[in-house]
């Protein structure tokens, strides 16, 4: 069954068209891999999930509810927990401030983000503007968790970060698919990485989603005419 | 015990000593200034939790300020002259019994900032603190034309209303009661800044956008701050019409809501201890400088010039260092 199923959406910013035509579907327990070139409308895609951005036309649907009169913040109720580019902690609370403030019941608590992320714990009386940017990262997703989503999003959640904490990320990422069966959404650059967890994938090109399926389909002339350089 | 506490805990026995101390030497006026720096405390303790957690700017906490006031002038001034408030539908009658009257100044103040707060926080920035300031003046005309209740000239009550066990009118007894009130409301406002609550509210006050991705209303954590704050102001509001056993229009202008403000940011906005410093040292300059010129606004004006120039953490975090990232 789908959980999240994106049916031609079309988004706007003002008088701007983003989003011309975006089809996703992603089932419970999968990891699907949103990729493009820069500016291709992937984060817009995500905004438009956890409606920070409304849609003009088309469906979006998640857990059987359709989103279009959905607020962000009933989204993020229902179930949708995104981590967004930049590493948006709260940067004036504590790393267990912002876990507590956005702690919801269920099966993720600040233990098991301790056991997913020991290095937050390690930290977990120091203010999140002062950590590192891969500690500042580790806290956004384990901030997402706190909210015990049924759909995580992680957009672009290694860019920028050193090789050794993307390894670390990218370990939690499988930690979390082969223990918890956590539907993802991911969204990174790197398909070295990308394929050791994701099960689908899905291409977004100026605002529409041109390819989609397996990952195992995607083969390199794909790869070389929407993500190359 | 980092520098912030041991300075907030110096406070508290300064603000019990201080006090002892007059009362011992036979000093009735410093109980009375230690009681009215107490109760403006209280005051600046409900403004600061929309302040500085939810970094609202109110310029009309004077509504709920002179709402509590007259919750207790209305039910002290009817048990006074044995007149029912109300005769029908039901029998409604003044009482002198506190507990009474600060549970009618909290309920009143509190519906009024859930009125108030559901139109206003729908609003932010600048429109925020206009619509605020409108509704205190819209109070503040009220009570001026409300010839029942004293209209301008005010109300005055002969008596101090009573507290099982004390005799209200000897003023450390009456100190004493408005101090633990005090550390109640502090005791309470320390234990919501730690709650989910409470640092949902400041992370809100930091990115409300984030805050709504985490599965939080803003519009609906703000609400409940602004009611909560405005439920303790009442009280300090009941409080205050108490120690002077006169309540005016006065109490709703828009100079007291600016008043209360004052207090938190010269003693430190968001921190525990801030409007405690800065009643103290309204109070402490009203009475010095109030006595060498009548134009004493003007060295407080300098000061907060000073203190918002060169210290943003208010006198604590000048005293204590800026420990608190939460400023």
């Amino acid at each position: 069954m789908s959980l999240l199923s994106l049916t031609s959406v079309t988004a706007f910013y003002g008088a701007s068209q983003a989003l011309f035509d975006v089809s996703l579907h992603l089932a419970e327990g999968e990891v699907l891999a949103l990729m493009g070139r820069n500016g291709m409308g992937k984060s817009t895609t995500v905004k438009v999930i956890c409606r920070l951005l409304p849609v003009r036309s088309g469906k979006v649907v998640f857990d059987g509810c359709d989103l279009a009169r959905v607020s962000a913040h009933k989204a993020a109720q229902m179930g949708i927990g995104p981590v967004f580019e930049g590493r948006r902690c709260f940067p004036n609370l504590t790393v267990a401030e912002n876990l507590i403030a956005a702690a919801r019941p269920g099966h993720w608590d600040r233990s098991r983000i301790a056991g997913l992320f020991p290095r937050l714990e390690e930290r977990r009386d120091q203010w999140a503007a002062s950590l590192s940017g891969g500690e500042q990262q580790m806290l956004a997703i384990g901030r997402a968790l706190m909210t015990n989503p049924k759909l995580l999003i992680l957009d672009e959640a290694t860019e920028g970060l050193a090789p050794i904490v993307r390894q670390e990320i990218w370990a939690a990422v499988a930690t979390l698919k082969r223990e918890t069966g956590l539907a993802i959404l991911v969204i990174d650059k790197s398909l070295k990485e990308l394929s050791a967890v994701a099960d689908s994938a899905a291409i977004i090109e100026r605002g529409s989603t041109v390819w989609s399926g397996p990952l195992g389909g995607l083969t390199s002339d794909i790869t070389d005419q929407y993500l190359g350089v | 015990m980092n520098r912030e506490q041991m300075f907030n805990a110096a406070m508290i026995g300064a603000l019990v000593i201080v006090p002892l101390w007059a009362h011992l030497v036979d000093e009735p006026f410093y109980i009375t200034l230690a009681t009215r720096a107490a109760i403006l405390a209280l005051a600046g303790v409900g403004l600061n939790i929309v302040l500085g957690m939810g970094g609202l700017i109110s310029l009309g906490h004077a509504a709920f300020f002179g709402i509590g006031g007259y919750a207790m002038g209305i039910l002290a001034s009817h048990a006074q002259s044995y007149e029912p408030i109300l005769m029908s539908p039901f029998l409604i009658e003044g009482t002198k019994f506190m507990p009474v009257i600060w549970l009618v100044a909290i309920v009143a103040a509190g519906l009024a900032a859930l009125v108030i707060g559901a139109l206003s926080l729908r609003t932010s920035g600048a429109y925020f603190i206009m619509i605020t300031l409108a509704f205190g003046q819209m109070f503040f005309y009220f009570a001026i034309s409300w010839p029942s209740y004293g209209g301008e000239d005010g109300l005055s009550i002969y008596v101090r209303n009573g507290f099982p066990g004390l005799n209200t009118l000897v003023p450390i007894q009456f100190y004493g009661l408005c101090l633990v009130i005090l550390i109640l409301a502090l005791g309470f406002s320390a234990m919501l800044a730690r709650s989910a609550f409470g640092l949902a509210l400041n992370a809100a006050r930091q990115s409300a956008e984030r805050v709504e991705t985490v599965g939080i209303q803003p519009f609906r954590l703000r609400l409940m701050a602004f009611v909560i704050s405005g439920m303790i102001t009442g009280l300090s509001g009941a409080l205050f019409a108490d120690l002077n056993r006169f309540v005016s229009p006065t109490m709703f202008s828009w100079q007291t809501s600016g008043e209360i403000m004052i207090f938190v940011i010269l003693g430190g906005v968001a921190r525990l201890f801030g409007p405690v410093v800065g009643a103290v040292l309204f109070i402490l300059l009203e009475h010095v400088l109030g006595g060498l010129s009548e134009f004493w606004h003007v060295y407080l004006g300098l000061l907060l010039l000073i203190i918002v120039l060169f210290a943003r953490g208010g006198i604590i975090g000048l005293i204590a260092g800026r420990e608190a990232a939460h400023d």
